[in-house]
Order: C-alpha cells, then structure tokens, then sequence
C-alpha cells in the first residue's frame, strides 16, 4: 500500500488532534470545568485514525465511553464536542449526553455508550439494516479488552458470522479493563483468536503503529463492502492515562507508563516514520502541532462562550412529536 | 361497517400484512417465526407474503434487541418479537439503556420506530419464567411507550399505531387472549396511542383496566347489573401515555374506583393510578381506591396454585361491593 505524502500529513494531524483535544479535555475536567467523569484515549490514537481513515462519511461506527478519538477521526467538529463535554446547548448532545454519550449521527457516529459492549448490538442493527436496504456501506464497532469479555459480545460475533454482516470489530486492547490487567481477566494473550470460534477472520496487530492498523481495516472494510461478512480486528495499544481522569491508578507506576510511552507512543512513531522516509521535516511537524493548537483554542473559546441549556430543556427530546400517523391503509 | 369476527391472532396478522405491504421499512425479527409462523401462529400468512422479511434470528436476545435498535436508527422500521415477554431480562440493557434513552442522551439527534411485540400473561401453567406481566418496569423507564390492548379490534387499530410510531413502543399481548375472538373491521383503521376506551357505560364505579383485566371487568360488570350496580369500563389500552382525561371524565362521573391488572399487586401500574387519581380526583372520589391485582409471588405451575394466585372476576365484583358500600 502506497500512501502519498498529503494523507501521511492529514493521518498525523488527525492524531495529534486527538492528543490535543484530549490533553485539554483533561486539563479542564481538572480545573472543574468539565463536569462529571471523562475517559481518555491518550496512547490509543493510531487505533482510531488508523480504522476511521479508511471508512467513508456513510459508514457506521458505534464507539465507547473512552469514545473522543473516534469522532475526531471519523471527522466530527471540535466547537461542538467541546461544547459537550462541558454541559453547553450547543454540544452535539445539547448538553444531555456528555463525554459517555457524544455522538454525531450526520457523520456516521452512532454513540458512545456508558455501558461496557453496550454499541455491539447496535452495530449488528445498523449492520442488518445496510443488508436490507441493500447499500454497500459498512459498520465499525470499537470495543476494549474489558468488553471483549461481556455476553453481548458472543451474540453479535456469532450473529454477524452467520448473516455476514459487514461489520468490522475493532477491539482495542489497551492492557486494561479498568483496574484489572487484561491478562488476568482474558482467556487468551491473542484477543484476535476468539474470531476463529466464531469462522471470521481474525487478526492482532501493532495498535500504535498506524499504517500496521490502517493496512488491517482496509482489509476487513473491502470485505465487508463486498458482503463477504466481518472481520475482527485486535489492536494491541495501552491506555496512557487512568480509566477515568482522576483514576489514582494503584494497579501500575508512573515508571511503568512512561517507559511504555517512550517506547511505544504512536504519535512519536509516526512522526519518526514520516522523517525517516523524508514524507515530511520538523518544521511541518511542528506547524501541524501549532495549527492544531490554535484549532482546539478555537473550540474551547466557542464552548466557554456558548450558554448553558435551560432547566426546563431537560424535558425536551425524549419522544418524537407528533409521530409518523398518516393514513390507515 | 362490516360485523366480521376474528380472533385476535388474526387481528394481528392482518394489521402487519397491511402495515409490510404498506412500508418496505418494516420487518419481524425474533426467535422460530417463520416454520410456524410464529411460536402462537401470530404471524400466519406473513413469512410467504414476506419473503426475507420475517427474520429467523439465533436465540440471542441481547443481539436481536441490538438488531431492531440499530436497524431503527438507520432507516428501518422493526418489529422485534420477544418469543416470551419474560425473555425481556436477557436483554434489558439494550431496551432500558439504549432504546429508551438513545435519543435524549443524544439530544434528539434520532428517532428510534421500534416495536417490542411482547406475548405476556399467565394462565398457560408455564409457570414463573413464562407467565408474568411486566409492563410496570416499563411504564418506569422514561423514553418508552407501553400498549396492551385486550380486545381483537383494539390489537389491530393500537399494532398498526405502534409500527408507525416514530418511538420505541413495548407492545405485550396476554397469550390467553390470542384465541378470542372478536369484531374487527376489514378495511385498515388506527387506534391511536394514548387514547382509552370507555367500554361500557355505567354511573356507580369505575372499572380502570387494560389487557386480560378487561375481561374480567366485562364479566364483572354484567353480575354487578343483576344486582343494580352499573360499572363504567374504561380500557386503558396505553399505559405510557396514559389517556387521563378519560380516566377523569368517568371518575368524576362515578365518584369510586377499582383499578384491574394481572401484573402483581405491589408497584405495579395499578399503585401509579391510585396515585394519580388521589392527586388529580381526590375530591372526587366517594371511597378509598381498590386494586385487583395477582399476588405478590412468582407465578406457580400447579392449577390450584396458579389460580389462586391470579386475580378472578370474583374478586371484581368483591373490591366494587367494597367501594360502593354494598
């Protein structure tokens, strides 16, 4: 696969968007501005721009409660992502769903989900219904390490196997199912090698390396476009930051996580890999960072300026008024 | 006008053939539908009439849930058949967290026309996995609309509603019931939501019901005429949204109340009503709110124990003696 040096660029940007904007999520939940809790994917970044750089704009994706990621790269607005997670009008949720529920349905993004494999059976919905209505798009569900455990998991595998849904299930296995290590709450090392129980391929690739991961999507998303059915997708990477923001993460050391990062951090990664292969020079990997910056300032700016919801709008949106109705016939 | 008469079953059957035949959006998927045209023949006629559109799912319910919420949040309109309205508990998380709520934790970003068509009810001696009401939790849980009609005309008119409804509707119907047979018109008709029937018209008490209630307060209501007590039956039809006006107009008419369910006596939506109406009618009312209601256990298997624990009309026509002091 030859990738031209343009998109290199855009795929880097994507990912240090992502950093950014959760390096700042993180700095204002820890000021208080930003209510409630927040999951960050710092460290997981390749995982989301290398699946969510290959789908189109009428691709489904249902993500998680550690969801960000996969809205930047699936091509949502910062304005209004940051305008959710501190509660505003003008989020995407009109401030009712928040970080756990951030969601934009123009582009795809079928939610996030506070519960744990919550978006599995919804993806086999939105699977199911693209056979029917006879399209060719297809349907990511990113899952953790943690959910990979859940019940749901097993129905859906099992389902999309037999329908040959075109689903791509992208689990993320960032080592950590909360506070308990992926090796002591996993049956197998190889997350990857479940998909054969269930006659999918399966295959588990370096998560922070980004082309590793944008080479095994491509793959699973040609197959599933050509209706020949799932495919699961085991991104090995590690969750940088504690499961919430806030997490005093008594399970590992700070030792262990900066080694880890100075070793594997996918943003360092790509961008040696960049410089190495002479696609880009320091100073345009540093203008990036800076223009990105600007970007998510932009964003804080229209999220502090915008107004907080009403009280009362909190009964609004729960029903579709008036319903379809219509004829009797 | 036509008189025809059919069961309920049928009632069904055709209000979803005019319903597919009418929007290509619409399709059953659940668990056995199509050898036997579903598990209580419910669905006759359609797997042939609807090749493809009658789904044959795994016993998966998590996943079938999963398929009727994503599918209706992407352009289609399904109708998930829940085998046994018990099996509701394999897949809560779907119905409660996800169906109920996607649209207002997204801020109204989607709409949800989904129909959970829930057989419920005792009296089959299938014991406590396979007999229970639970349309409280439901009417509990913000984001759902709750349907159970009784009759075989109300099923027709209150399902073709229900598939229209651009929210997720839980719609149960008492299995005992699918046999009975009523007047149903041929030509298509909507009983819209939210809207109760005043069934029978009478000025001493108010009979408030829905499902298998309501024919034990028909028979009810006719032994209570032989003794001069003329009982107003009102069919609630929907619980969630609860047609209050009707229930007002009748109660401020009677001035006494009996509330009928099968569903057990505590929490149930029968306590929501007595609630409601001591709020809205207390001065209205002439005597203390009776409910009728089964007992507080699991449903037993054995006849006896399955009959004495289910709510009969006799027990009807005791709580209405009590409410007009006779």
């Amino acid at each position: 696969m030859v990738e031209d040096a343009k998109n290199l660029l855009e795929l880097y940007r994507c990912m240090v968007t992502i950093r950014q904007f959760e390096t700042m999520a993180g700095e204002y939940f820890a000021a208080g501005e930003i209510p409630g809790f927040i999951h960050l994917s710092i460290g997981q970044e390749a995982s989301s721009v290398g699946v969510c750089s290959c789908l189109r704009p009428d691709d489904y994706v249902t993500t998680t409660h550690r969801g960000h990621g996969h809205m930047i790269a699936k091509g949502a607005d910062l304005k209004r992502m940051t305008a959710e997670l501190l509660g505003k009008k003008t989020g995407f949720c009109k401030g009712k769903g928040g970080s756990m529920h951030i969601a934009d349905f123009s582009i795809g993004i079928l939610g996030a989900n506070g519960v744990v494999a919550g978006g599995l059976p919804i993806t086999a919905g939105a699977a199911f219904s693209i056979k029917m209505r006879k399209t060719d798009q297809v349907a990511v569900c990113f899952f953790g390490d943690g959910a990979s455990n859940r019940g749901p998991v097993h129905e859906v595998m099992n389902m999309a196997s037999i329908w040959k849904l075109p689903i791509i299930f992208a689990v993320e296995n960032n080592q950590w199912a909360s506070t308990t290590p992926q090796a002591d709450s996993g049956s197998v090392k190889d997350l990857s090698t479940r998909a054969a129980g269930y006659n999918m391929p399966g295959v588990s690739v370096d998560g922070n390396n980004l082309l590793a991961v944008r080479k095994a999507a491509m793959k699973a998303i040609d197959r599933a476009r050509k209706g020949e059915g799932p495919t699961f997708i085991e991104n090995k990477t590690y969750r940088i930051r504690g499961h919430f923001e806030g997490d005093p993460q008594k399970y590992r050391t700070k030792a262990d996580v900066g080694k880890w990062q100075k070793k594997n951090d996918p943003i360092d990664l790509f961008s040696k890999y960049l410089l190495k292969n002479k696609k880009s020079n320091k100073s345009s990997l540093e203008k990036i960072w800076n223009d990105v910056a600007e970007e998510i300032n932009d964003a804080v700016a229209f999220a502090k300026d915008s107004p907080f919801p009403e009280p009362k709008e909190a009964l609004e949106d729960l029903f579709v008024t008036p319903s379809k109705g219509g004829s009797p016939s | 006008m036509s008189e025809r008469i059919i069961s309920a079953s049928a009632a069904l059957a055709e209000a979803l053939h005019e319903e597919m035949a009418n929007d290509e959006s619409v399709f059953i998927i659940g668990e056995d539908l199509v050898s036997h045209e579903g598990i209580f023949g419910q669905f006759k006629g359609l797997p042939k009439s609807f090749p493809g559109r009658i789904i044959d799912a795994p016993i998966s319910e998590s996943a079938i849930a999963g398929v009727g919420l994503g599918a209706a949040i992407t352009g289609m309109r399904p109708i998930v058949d829940m085998h046994f309205s018990d099996f509701v508990t394999c897949c809560m998380d779907e119905l409660c967290n996800q169906a109920a709520k996607i649209r207002y934790m997204l801020g109204g970003q989607v709409k949800v026309p989904m129909v959970l068509w829930c057989p419920d009810g005792a009296g089959l001696r299938a014991a406590a996995q396979h007999s229970q009401s639970l349309e409280a939790w439901f009417v509990h849980t913000p984001g759902l609309k709750v349907v159970i009609p009784s009759e075989p005309a109300d099923v027709k008119g209150l399902i073709k509603s229900a598939i229209r409804d651009d929210n997720p509707v839980m719609f149960f119907q008492h299995k005992q019931l699918f046999a009975k047979q009523g007047v149903v018109p041929e030509e298509p008709y909507l009983i819209p939501l939210g809207k109760a029937a005043v069934k029978r018209e009478g000025k001493d008490v108010t009979l408030l019901c829905y499902g298998s209630g309501y024919y034990l307060c028909k028979e009810a209501a006719d032994e209570l005429a032989d003794q001069n007590i003329e009982a107003e039956i009102v069919d609630l039809r929907t619980l969630k949204p609860l047609d209050m006006e009707t229930v007002s107009q009748s109660i401020r008419k009677t001035n006494r109340v009996v509330v009928v369910h099968e569903a057990c006596l505590t929490g149930g939506y029968g306590a929501e009503l007595a609630a409601r109406i001591q709020e809205e009618l207390f001065d209205y009312l002439d005597a203390p709110i009776k409910r009728v209601a089964a007992r507080d256990v699991p449903i037993p298997f054995s006849p006896g124990l399955e009959d004495y624990c289910l709510p009969k009309v006799s027990d009807v026509v005791t709580a209405v003696k009590a409410v007009t002091y006779r």
